[in-house]
């Protein structure tokens, strides 16, 4: 049976892994290969690269880091950020990455998800979406959203995105509530049930964790297949073994954390 | 010995390589038909779709030599498929030194397609490739196509119903999921395959 996923996300800046409200008052946290090995040591079932540094830039950062990660890394990952052609996609995973997730340019140009599909397969290209609730109750996406000064508010319906998005051949969406994001009081709920009734790719649910019932309330109540968070994970508030045997133990079915002792 | 990758234009080909070189083995990634034949171990990676890689090992002359290896050969993920007779991918036959179909997976509301995240091993059988896999081994699968359950199968896995995660025959072996990254099971089956 398929595990449902557990999937740290990490921003990246200037090959560094930092943290801190987007775009302000980077911390850096550590060096990208040694975070990325803990959370795989801890059970982490897949990395999400977030690299801040590209997009707002208009151009791909440096990538010299995602070979290192693949080269040391034995669980699969997924570059995000600042991929705006096909050739940058492959740069990405020519240098080992699995994935390589599309939002802001998609946007712009929606012929990158059908052009990224048909050269790389439909399972390398995750398109992120970044969504909230606007006056008139109706779920908009956003352009942009990494940055709060550039963010863009779009006409365009998050629930015909996400159909549209699957049509071009998105293999995997991963939906950021902006709502939740942040505020750490649960996933939206109702908003990834209503894009999982349209999804039939595999479903990540992003922005609001701040507990473990909220990855269970995810999985149970709105069948995504993996749940993204960062900040729990980054500052300790959950550790990832503790929260894998706590889901099992609520009839999850996930990866099971290792038992063994880590050996180098 | 020698290990030789063969080049055959997938993208994880460099994760395949990294993968052998966490286990001490610098492989030789190579297109080349005496290269190939010489290698004590043969790899057949592949990400992509199933014809368009059929269509490139045409073009590099590679079919009957790969058709012809007898040392161990292991395909991974579009790898595997490769070996097998047939593919509903394209509607195009693969190099057919396993006798395996390979089909779709059935769309449907309880099953998304492609299969993208971990599975649990369900070795059926006593085999080399298998030695300390057991029932708690997860492996990373991304596929929308499967091979059946057949005389072939070594192992399974569960996505809608069993399908074959390892197959083999004679010195030919394939693995559905990517062993490179598949954690220390995957680190496992690849040292397995590396000393059969």
């Amino acid at each position: 049976m398929l595990s449902r996923r557990i999937i740290p996300c990490l921003d990246v800046k200037d090959g560094k892994v930092v943290k801190g409200v987007r775009f302000r008052d980077h911390v850096v946290m550590g060096d990208i290969v040694d975070l990325a090995l803990r959370y795989r040591d801890e059970g982490a079932d897949e990395l999400v690269f977030y690299d801040i540094t590209a997009s707002p830039q208009g151009r791909s950062a440096e990538r010299g880091w995602v070979e290192r990660v693949a080269r040391v890394l034995d669980i699969p990952f997924c570059v995000a950020g600042g991929i705006r052609s096909v050739e940058g996609a492959r740069a990405v995973l020519h240098a080992g990455a699995d994935k390589i997730s599309v939002n802001s340019p998609a946007l712009e140009c929606p012929e990158l998800i059908d052009e990224l599909a048909a050269v790389f397969g439909v399972q390398c290209v995750v398109v992120g979406v970044d969504s909230r609730r606007d006056a008139d109750g109706e779920w908009r996406v956003r352009q942009y959203a990494g940055d709060p000064s550039k963010t863009v508010a779009l006409s365009r319906r998050t629930l015909d995105w996400i159909v549209e998005a699957q049509h071009r051949g998105a293999g995997e969406i991963v939906l950021n509530c902006m709502d939740a994001d942040g505020v750490r009081d649960g996933y939206d709920l109702a908003q990834l049930r209503a894009v999982r009734a349209r999804c039939r790719v595999p479903l990540v649910a992003s922005g609001g964790a701040g507990a473990p019932e909220h990855f269970l309330d995810a999985f149970a109540l709105a069948d995504v297949d993996g749940a993204l968070a960062a900040s729990v994970f980054h500052t300790g508030a959950i550790a990832i073994p503790d929260l894998k045997r706590w889901l099992h133990a609520r009839g999850v079915c996930v990866r099971p954390p290792r038992t063994e002792p880590v050996t180098a | 010995m020698k290990v030789a990758l063969i080049d055959g234009g997938g993208s994880n080909i460099g994760s395949l390589r990294y993968a052998l070189q966490r286990l001490g083995v610098e492989a030789e990634l190579t297109a080349d038909a005496a290269a190939i034949r010489a290698a004590g171990r043969v790899l057949l990676p592949g990400v992509g779709a199933a014809a368009p890689a059929m269509a490139r090992l045409r073009e590099l002359g590679l079919v009957d030599v790969v058709r012809a290896l007898t040392q161990p050969v292991l395909g991974v993920c579009l790898g595997m498929q490769l070996l097998c007779a047939h593919s509903e991918e394209g509607d195009v036959d693969c190099l057919g030194v396993i006798p395996a179909p390979v089909r779709r997976f059935a769309d449907g509301k309880d099953l998304r397609v492609p299969q993208m995240g971990w599975n649990r091993l369900r070795p059926c059988t006593e085999h080399p490739l298998l030695r300390g896999i057991g029932e708690d081994d997860w492996a990373y699968f991304v596929h929308a196509y499967a091979v059946p359950v057949g005389p072939w199968t070594l192992a399974t896995a569960d996505y809608g119903g069993d399908y074959s995660a390892v197959i083999a025959r004679g010195n030919f072996f394939g693995m559905q999921f990517h062993p490179e990254r598949s954690a220390e099971t995957g680190a496992r089956l690849l040292r397995n395959f590396l000393s059969s």
